[in-house]
C-alpha cells in the first residue's frame, strides 16, 4: 500500500458495468512528510475519501478484491483514510 | 488508474485470437489539466466505445483482464471509462505534480 493525498474528483458516464455506482479520486501519491512523490493517479474509492484527505491505496491486482466478492478491474484502489502518522526515524 | 487520450487507433489481422473482435486504442498519458506526458504511449483495448481524443480512464496489469470479455486475454492496459469532468482542490488545480514536490 501507499500514501497519498486526494486531490481531485472525476466523473464518467461511460464506464464499465464494474465500475456502476463506484466514485473515482484523483491521487496524488505523497512521502510521509506529506510532499507530492511521483505522477497523479485515478483510484476507485472502496472507503468514502474525499478531496484533501490523506489516504492510503493499494496497486496492481490486490485493488481489485477491495470490493471482495465483487471482483472489479482496478488497478489502484483507496482502502483507508490515514488519522496519523507517526515517522519515527529522523 | 491512469488517465490517458486517445490519439489513434490499431488494426491489427493477425493477432491472438481471444483478441478477435476488440477494438485497440492508442493512448498518451496526460495530468488531470490535460498536459500530455512526453513518450508514454501504449496500445490499450476499448471496453466502453471511446474514440479519438477521448479522455480515458485506463487499467494496467493483470487488473486489466478482470474487466468484462477480457478473462483469459494477453491484455495489459484497458480502456475502463470515459472521463466527463474532472475536479480538481483549488490547491491543485493548476499546479502539476512535478511543481508540488517539496511544496
Amino acid at each position: 500500500m501507499r500514501l497519498g493525498r486526494v486531490t481531485g474528483k472525476l466523473w464518467s458516464t461511460a464506464r464499465i458495468a464494474q465500475h456502476a455506482g463506484k466514485r473515482y479520486l484523483i491521487v496524488q501519491p505523497i512521502d510521509t512528510d506529506g510532499n507530492g512523490h511521483g505522477s497523479t493517479l485515478v483510484c476507485l474509492d472502496a472507503i468514502g475519501a474525499g478531496p484533501g484527505d490523506v489516504i492510503y491505496w493499494a496497486r496492481g491486482k490486490e485493488a481489485s478484491l477491495a470490493f471482495y466478492p465483487e471482483i472489479v478491474s482496478s488497478d489502484a484502489t483507496v482502502i483507508g483514510i490515514v488519522d496519523q502518522i507517526a515517522n519515527e526515524v529522523v | 488508474m491512469i488517465l490517458a487520450r486517445v490519439v489513434g487507433t490499431v488494426v491489427a489481422t493477425r493477432k491472438d485470437p481471444r483478441l478477435e473482435g476488440q477494438k485497440l486504442l492508442i493512448v498518451q498519458t496526460v495530468s488531470p489539466q490535460g498536459e500530455p506526458k512526453a513518450s508514454s504511449y501504449v496500445i490499450a483495448v476499448d471496453t466502453v466505445g471511446a474514440g479519438v481524443n477521448d479522455t480515458v480512464i485506463t487499467v494496467s496489469g493483470s487488473s486489466a483482464r478482470m474487466a468484462e470479455g477480457l478473462k483469459e486475454s494477453p491484455v495489459d492496459t484497458a480502456v475502463v471509462g470515459i472521463v466527463d469532468q474532472i475536479d480538481m482542490d483549488a490547491d491543485h488545480a493548476t499546479a502539476s505534480p512535478r511543481k508540488n514536490k517539496g511544496k
